[in-house]
Parts: C-alpha cells; structure tokens; sequence
C-alpha cells in the first residue's frame, strides 16, 4: 500500500538527490574549472605552454578517473570523515562525488577551452592582451556554450553516481531504491525512485540545451 | 634612412616532427612610415611567419625587428604587450569574439588597455562610423558578410591608435567586389591618420591597387623589392615576372568594372560563334558595311560542353536602325546573338 509516509519519503530522496547533485557539481567545478583552464592553457599548443604542470595534472586527471567510483567512495571515507564528521548519509556521499566529478569536469573544460578557434587568440594577443585577459575574456567567453553544455553532461553523471552511492547508504533516491528494491523486494518503491531519477536528469538535461542553444551567437 | 619598421637578417626555422622547415632565411627589409608596404609571394612562401615575426607572435630564429626603434627580441613580455597595442593586425579569416556583438568586439582592446566602459563604447561607435557599420552594432559576428566583419576587424584594430596596421591576406576571403571596398577603405585610414601597412596577399592586383613598395618573397628568400611602380616597370627576377603575368590574368576585377563602364548607357550584344562558323572575317566586314565604328569590349574562347567556342562582348553605335540592321547582319552569318546589359562571365 502507498502511504503518505511513503510520499513523503520520496519527496525527502528527491530533496536529497538534488541537493546532493547539486553541490557536488558546485564543488567539482571549483576545482574541475580551474584545474581544466590549467591543463588547456599550459598544453603544448596553449598560450602558456609548460610541460611539467601539464603532465603532473594530467596524470592525476588520469589517475582519478580509472578509479571506479564505489571504489573511490571506500578509499576517501577517512577524508569524508575528517570533512563531514560520518560516512554516510548525503552530506557526507557530496565528498566522494566531488573528487569524482573535479578530475572529469577538468578534462570536459580543458577540451571546450581547446575548441575555441585559435585566430581569436592569436587576435587577442596581438592586441597586447595578457594571459589572464585571453583566459577570462576570450577562452572562457568563445567555450561558454560548449561549457555549459559540459555543465549538463556533468549534472546528469553526477545524479547517477549519486544514486550508486546508495549502496553504501548515501541517501537520496539511489539509497530508497537500494534499501526497499534490493534488500526488501518492494519492486514499486525501487520502481518509483528510478522513474524520479530519470526524469530529474530529464529536466536538467532539457534545462541545460536549452540554455547553452540560447546564450550560442554563433548561429 | 631607419624606418618604422626595420627587418634585418630575419631568419626562422621550424622544428616539427619531419624535420626543420626553413620558413625564412636572411630576411632584411626597411618599411618607412606612411608605406602601405605590400609582401607578395606564392603559398608556402613564408609571408603569414614574415609577418607574425613582425609583432613578435612568432619569434625569429635569427636576426632582429625594430618597430619605432624598439628591438622586440630585447623587449620584456610586459614591453611586448605594450608596444603590440601600436601594432593592429587583421587576418584572412576575421578573427572576431563569435560571442560578443560588434560593439563589445571593438571594445575589446580598449577595454583591455584599461579604458572605461562608457568611454570606450564610445569610441567603438565613432569607429564603427569610419568603416561605415554604425548599424550593425548590435549584431553578431555570425550575421555579418565577410565584408562586414572585416570592417568590424579593422574598426577593432584601430581601436587603440595604432601607428602599425599588419593585414595577413585581409581581402582573401572576399569577392572581388568587397575586396575593392575593403582596400579602399585602408587606403583611406592610411591617408587620414597616417598608419603604416603592411598587406601580405598572393594577388597582385592587391599590390598594384594601393601599395607604394613592395617585397616578394619566394620559399623563404627575399627575391625583389623596390617600390611597386619599378617593379611593375622591370621586374628583375623570374619570381617577379611570373607574379606580375599570372596578375594580370587573373585580373578579373579590374577588367571585370572596366567592362561594366564601357556598358553604361550602351547598347552592347554579346555574339557567339562555334567551330561552325564562317570564316569571313565578320566584324571587320560589319564594320566596312555600316561605315560605323564599334567597341570590343571582350573577347574570349570558352569550352562548353568539351567544343571551344569563341565569344565576343560588342558595343553598338548609338543610332537605333543601325543597331538592329548590325544584329539581323550578324544572325544571318549564323552567329548567336543575344543582347546584354550586365557585366557578363
Ligand atoms: N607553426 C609552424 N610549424 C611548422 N611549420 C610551419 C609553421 N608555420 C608555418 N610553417 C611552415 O612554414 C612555411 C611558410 O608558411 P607560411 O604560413 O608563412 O606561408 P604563407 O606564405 O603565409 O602561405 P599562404 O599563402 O598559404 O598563407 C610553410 O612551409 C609552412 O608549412
Ligand atoms: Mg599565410
């Protein structure tokens, strides 16, 4: 039988998702942003080529990717601790999640700063533009639809990693499935969470091409 | 004497994965102020690194630029910078913010440089008037022809006053018409506020148009300059000669409004006659039997459909009854007749 209690659960995994979505992407863009201008900006053909810092955050970008994120999950929980205080619970899952997403976010920004046609930098330095100004005010500016549309891409993985932190109680709806569909066999709670899954990365997913297709000027 | 821009022993050489590219060698020219300089070689020749070695976006193997008698090689990156703002440059393929309008677009260097917001829109607007795109100062680079974003490129490259304007195949990308206007209007900022250019092209017409001096480069070789006019006159070298031939061949445009204003106002047929044509000499014989005189405005074979055809463009005397007595005198040869008012291909 559906009960308002039930309702109310959903309601309080839906909260949880988001919020744990969202500040994940928030974080891992703090520092996927910066470390993905780094890597397009210090490659061979960027403006400030410099092969040491390009290999070293390549490498770590590398390292952490390979890492399957339920593992990585297990390996940060000392560090989720230290931060969060416990290890379950969605607070404590937006930890992992964000070190997952940061090296991911970098690699997604270091390839829309890499599609910006290189002219446009040429010109800008030829202007007497200085490094900062080209980051800020060329890259940044020509990559923002290819950004924001990174920014979609990264909102809907991060859902979906968020719901597989269930496994080990991360809360949300990925946690609601696991618990009443895989430990309880009540298939229509799994069912319902799924479905809220799905249409979470739904409406983001049209939120966001929406969004980048109208701040695009090249059309 | 020492120009504003001097090129002594310019050498660069590229290293890639196949080996060293020798794109220049012992490059020295001397630019004086006021030139509107023109660099003319064949693809691959070395102008776009000439250039770029010019402002220092590319950095000479060997050998020195002076630009107002500043050693760039002995500048610091900040000095760079600094004096790059004295040096515009316009590219074949515009180079524009695809983002940001054409105002924001002209702003940027000004903005950059530390000017006010208020103050530098409004200096964007009074450019945007010399190249005449006041209207189009909220569009985007996306909504624009090729002429028009150039125009928003050079109104951009003036922004900061420069002394220097370097143009790296500005016109290539543009019909020949636009390009006419584009070369105008350098020609004109070069009489109206004194700025120096330099104009890398592989077209020739673009050299004889508006430059005072040129330099032809051939594989990295500086092969001939001298003031265009000398060239034009003797070219020296095999390099000279062929860019000045193949110029003229191609010179589509110049030939291409000097028929339209023979046209204006004329009566003009175009006629066609194929391999099966008489042989008489037809025009002369038209011309002995009318006592009138007429223009041949071009004449030309062309292959159509694999037969060559021969083809001529004619203007009339004005008397009307004459004309058409010309036209029924030409079609009874057996020649097409068609009349036409438009420049035609
Ligand atoms: N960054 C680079 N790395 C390696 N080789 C280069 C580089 N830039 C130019 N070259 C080589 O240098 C030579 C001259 O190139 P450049 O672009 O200056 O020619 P260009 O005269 O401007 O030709 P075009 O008319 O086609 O623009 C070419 O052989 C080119 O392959
Ligand atoms: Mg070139």
């Amino acid at each position: 039988m559906w009960t308002s209690d039930l309702t109310l659960m959903m309601l309080e995994g839906v909260r949880d998702t988001l919020l744990m979505t969202l500040l994940s992407t928030l974080f891992g863009y703090l520092i996927g942003l910066p470390w993905g201008i780094v890597l397009a900006v210090t490659d061979k053909t960027g403006i400030r080529p410099n092969a040491v810092i390009y290999k070293a955050l390549d490498v770590i970008a590398n390292i952490m990717r390979s890492i399957p994120f339920l593992i990585l999950l297990i390996l940060v929980m000392p560090i989720t601790r230290a931060i969060v205080g416990k290890t379950t619970g969605s607070a404590a899952t937006v930890v992992p999640l964000t070190l997952a997403a940061a090296p991911f976010i970098g690699r997604m920004i270091e390839s829309s700063i890499k599609e910006v046609d290189h002219g446009v930098v040429e010109a800008a330095q030829s202007m007497g533009a200085d490094t900062f100004t080209i980051i800020w005010k060329v890259l940044l500016v020509e990559a923002r639809t290819s950004i924001l549309v990174g920014v979609t891409i990264a909102i809907g993985t991060i859902l979906g990693y968020s719901a597989m932190a269930g496994v080990v109680g991360g809360g949300g709806l990925g946690d609601i499935a696991m618990r009443y569909g895989y430990y309880r066999y009540e298939t229509v709670i799994m069912i319902v969470s799924v479905v809220l899954l799905v249409i979470l990365v739904q409406i983001f997913q049209t939120l966001g091409m929406r969004l980048s297709a109208k701040l695009d000027k090249r059309k | 004497m020492t120009g504003i821009i001097e090129v002594r022993n310019l050498s660069k050489t590229f290293e890639t994965d196949d080996g060293k590219v020798e794109a220049l060698q012992n490059i020295s020219l001397s630019i004086q102020a006021g030139d509107i300089y023109g660099i003319i070689g064949m693809s691959g020749a070395g102008k776009s690194t000439l250039v770029r070695c010019l402002n220092y976006l590319e950095r000479p193997t060997s050998g020195t630029v002076e630009v107002e008698g500043q050693e760039l090689g002995a500048l610091s990156e900040r000095q760079l910078r600094e004096i790059r703002r004295d040096i515009s440059m316009i590219f074949q393929h515009f180079n524009l913010l695809m983002q940001k309008n054409v105002i924001d677009n002209v702003c940027f260097p000004l903005v950059t440089g530390g000017m006010k917001k208020k103050e530098a829109r409004k200096r964007a607007e009074e450019l945007l008037e010399i190249v005449e795109l006041s209207e189009k100062a909220l569009a985007y680079p996306s909504q624009l022809s090729g002429g028009q974003k150039q125009r928003v490129a050079i109104a951009r490259a003036l922004a900061a006053n420069p002394k220097i304007l370097l143009c790296d195949e500005a016109t290539s990308a543009l019909d020949p018409r636009t390009t006419q206007s584009i070369l105008r209007l350098l020609q004109d900022i070069n009489k109206n506020y004194g700025i120096t250019i330099v104009i890398i092209t592989h077209e020739m017409s673009v050299v004889r148009e508006i430059c005072s001096h040129v330099a032809i480069i051939g594989e990295g070789h500086l092969v001939e300059q001298g003031r265009v006019s000398d060239i034009f006159a003797h070219p020296k070298t095999p390099e000279a000669k062929e860019l000045i031939l193949k110029g003229n061949r191609t010179d589509r445009r110049t030939l291409e409004d000097r028929q339209r204003e023979l046209m204006k106002g004329k009566c003009c047929i175009r006629i066609v006659f194929s391999v099966n044509s008489s042989f008489e000499p037809v025009i002369a014989n038209m011309v002995l039997r009318f006592g009138q005189p007429i223009n041949i405005l071009r004449a030309d074979t062309k292959n159509v459909e694999g037969i060559a055809r021969g083809e001529m463009i004619l203007s009339l005397p004005d008397d009307r009854e004459v004309q058409e007595k010309m036209k029924a005198y030409l079609a009874e040869r057996g020649l097409a007749v068609e009349e036409v008012n438009g420049y035609v291909d």
